[in-house]
């Protein structure tokens, strides 16, 4: 070997390190702080124009029709992570605490919780749209054939159940993963001090809300942050449900759709503008990043190390 | 008395505890109903006519009539979408694994200055949303010329799968134990020969579980085809989906056999190795 063993010790840590380094600098790093540059740029087109400083924060934040769309966007957001936060880690809380109990067949339906986890987004959002076809799908014609045709809606169609339509979807798609995390969770906690738990009290509330929440903390502070990214990076299901309008009429605009309309332009291929693009997705990244990390912050002070 | 009143209460505890496990057992079994419903109500309708569909969406088809996946197979570009999609995913993750173990085991087995630095570079990594850069990368891929072919996809993906891969590999290799490396060493054996030959058949296990967390994002993957690809025989299977759900939008029978034929190969794969695929997808949230 050519040199001393120190030099090419370290030019063998080096030609194990730099690749997947340059990698990651190249196509994540360079990108991320690019996408903050590009935001304070006039864009024609694909082609950087003059700095123009905070002017197109300014055009999606408070000049119309972008700032109304811009709040109607967000708002539909915020309701997308409560209702998700309710149906799919409370579920699946609620869930897990079924599976943990192991009876018979819990291996069964720890298998069929997780199975719509691994489809595609987009075979999901196909497959809840065609079961939620006014005429044709297989909701309505059960309720019909129920007797219940009072409760057969066009749910994608109007504004009172459209977004609830695609809250819906995606907690079946995804209920699986929270309850899977939780279930490891539980899981871990060691049965001397369960067995002390049984001792003192019988009420199955005081054994969740005493001893079993406060001890899966660490799974609730992952799926509590996962379920907040993604809830405010949510495209698939929408834009495969109901369109890149966010139909009907905005109904179920959210960030995603908005974000993607602004900048590679609508379906008849108008309005590209990637300077209010990327200006969005400044303003998306910063308050995820924020947000995320004060979930984090406050959710782990509260965990307790067993 | 004593005697009576203990029974008593054992039996209370009994039924209770049976009580308490019915109802858990009817909460589990109404669950897996409403997550398997819709996948057995798809199989079914992949056979059926759109009159069978209307009008018994629940009815057991003849499952000998093929004509929907006939029409699929033939009438459409499913089968190069099929193969575009083992591709890019093939592809993707061989370099994942390689370049993320190479990383990993640089952090987890030597110690120099700045391996610290290199782990939180990687890790920064692990929580950004890349799709909120598609511009960037967008422009950045339009410079390097290729836009338009499979190699963007590849690129993007091992770049978006390197950070969990670093953290989980990192994790793994750092807890092997140093008795054979040192023997090995004393034995004048080369560093990269320890690598190969002694250290990386351990990690076996550790690269099951890296890979099939990347498998599963990568082969469902939506949004970067629909931004880099545009020419019909590039593209992968969800993006293919979608070009071919709007064509057929009146013909329900071949719309749910596509979804049908879409979907089968992860669900096949995953009942056979529904643990490892659980514990794959998980490993991230699980610590």
């Amino acid at each position: 070997m050519p040199g001393s063993p120190l030099v090419s010790r370290r030019l063998w840590i080096s030609a194990l390190i730099v690749p997947p380094l340059a990698f990651v600098a190249l196509f994540v790093v360079y990108p991320i702080i690019s996408a903050f540059a590009y935001a304070f740029f006039h864009w024609n087109g694909l082609a950087r124009g003059e700095f123009v400083g905070f002017a197109n924060f300014y055009k999606v934040l408070f000049t119309q029709p972008y700032a109304d769309w811009t709040v109607n966007a967000f708002l539909h957001n915020v309701w997308v992570f409560f209702a998700l936060m309710v149906l799919q880690n409370g579920v699946g809380f609620l869930l897990a605490y079924c599976l943990w109990r192991e009876l018979p067949g819990a291996a069964f339906h720890r298998i069929s919780v997780f199975l719509p986890v691994v489809l595609s987004t987009i075979i999901v959002g196909f497959l809840w749209k065609l079961f939620l076809h006014p005429l044709f799908g297989v909701v309505n014609i059960s309720f019909r054939g129920l007797g219940l045709g009072g409760l057969a809606q066009p749910w994608l169609g109007q504004d009172s159940t459209a977004l609830w339509s695609l809250i819906f979807a995606n907690a079946w798609h995804m209920v699986g993963f929270p309850t899977l995390v939780f279930l490891a969770g539980m899981q871990r906690i060691p049965g001397e001090i369960l067995d002390a738990v049984r001792m003192e009290t019988e009420s199955e509330w005081t054994k969740i809300t005493k001893i079993v929440w406060p001890l899966v903390a660490p799974s609730a502070t992952v799926v509590f942050t996962l379920l907040f990214v993604g809830s405010f990076n949510w495209f698939e299901i929408p834009y495969v449900m109901v369109g890149l309008e966010g139909s009907p009429h905005g109904a179920t605009d959210v960030l995603g759709l908005y974000f993607y309309r602004t900048a590679f332009g609508n379906m008849s291929g108008s309005g590209q503008d990637f300077g209010a693009g990327s200006a969005l997705a400044v303003l998306i990244f910063v308050f995820i990043a924020l947000v995320a990390g004060v979930i984090t912050f406050k959710l782990r002070a509260r965990e307790i190390q067993i | 008395m004593s005697t009576a009143s203990q029974s008593y209460y054992d039996r209370r505890g009994m039924l209770a505890t049976l009580g308490k496990d019915g109802l858990i057992q009817i909460i589990l079994i109404l669950n897996t109903v409403v997550m398997l419903a819709p996948i057995v109500i798809m199989l079914f309708a992949a056979f059926k006519t759109n009159a069978q569909i209307f009008q018994s969406p629940f009815g057991i088809p003849d499952f000998s009539n093929l004509a929907n996946i006939v029409k699929i197979w033939s009438q459409t570009n499913f089968l190069r979408y099929l193969l575009n999609s083992v591709i890019v995913t093939g592809a993707s993750i061989v370099v994942i694994l390689t370049l993320g173990t190479m990383a990993a085991y640089a952090v987890g087995r030597y110690k120099f200055r700045g391996s610290s630095f290199v782990l939180m570079f990687f890790l920064a990594g692990l929580t950004l949303p890349l799709k909120l850069a598609i511009i960037p990368l967008f422009i950045l891929m339009r410079d390097l010329g290729i836009l338009n072919t499979q190699l963007s996809l590849i690129v993007i993906y091992v770049a978006m799968g390197l950070p969990t891969t670093v953290f989980i590999m990192t994790g793994f290799i750092a807890t092997l134990p140093n008795e054979l490396e040192d023997a090995a060493r004393m034995d004048g054996a080369s560093e990269p020969r320890i690598m190969w030959s002694i250290m990386l058949p351990l990690v076996r296990p550790a690269l099951v579980i890296a890979g099939i967390q990347n498998v599963v994002p990568i082969w469902n993957d939506f949004f970067f085809p629909l931004i880099f690809i545009q020419k019909d025989n590039l593209k992968t299977l969800p993006q293919g989906l979608t070009t071919f759900m709007g064509e057929y939008t009146t013909d329900w029978g071949v719309l749910f056999a596509g979804l049908l034929l879409s979907s089968a190969p992860v669900i096949i794969v995953y009942i056979i190795l529904s643990r490892q695929f659980i514990n794959g997808m998980t490993a991230g949230a699980v610590k």
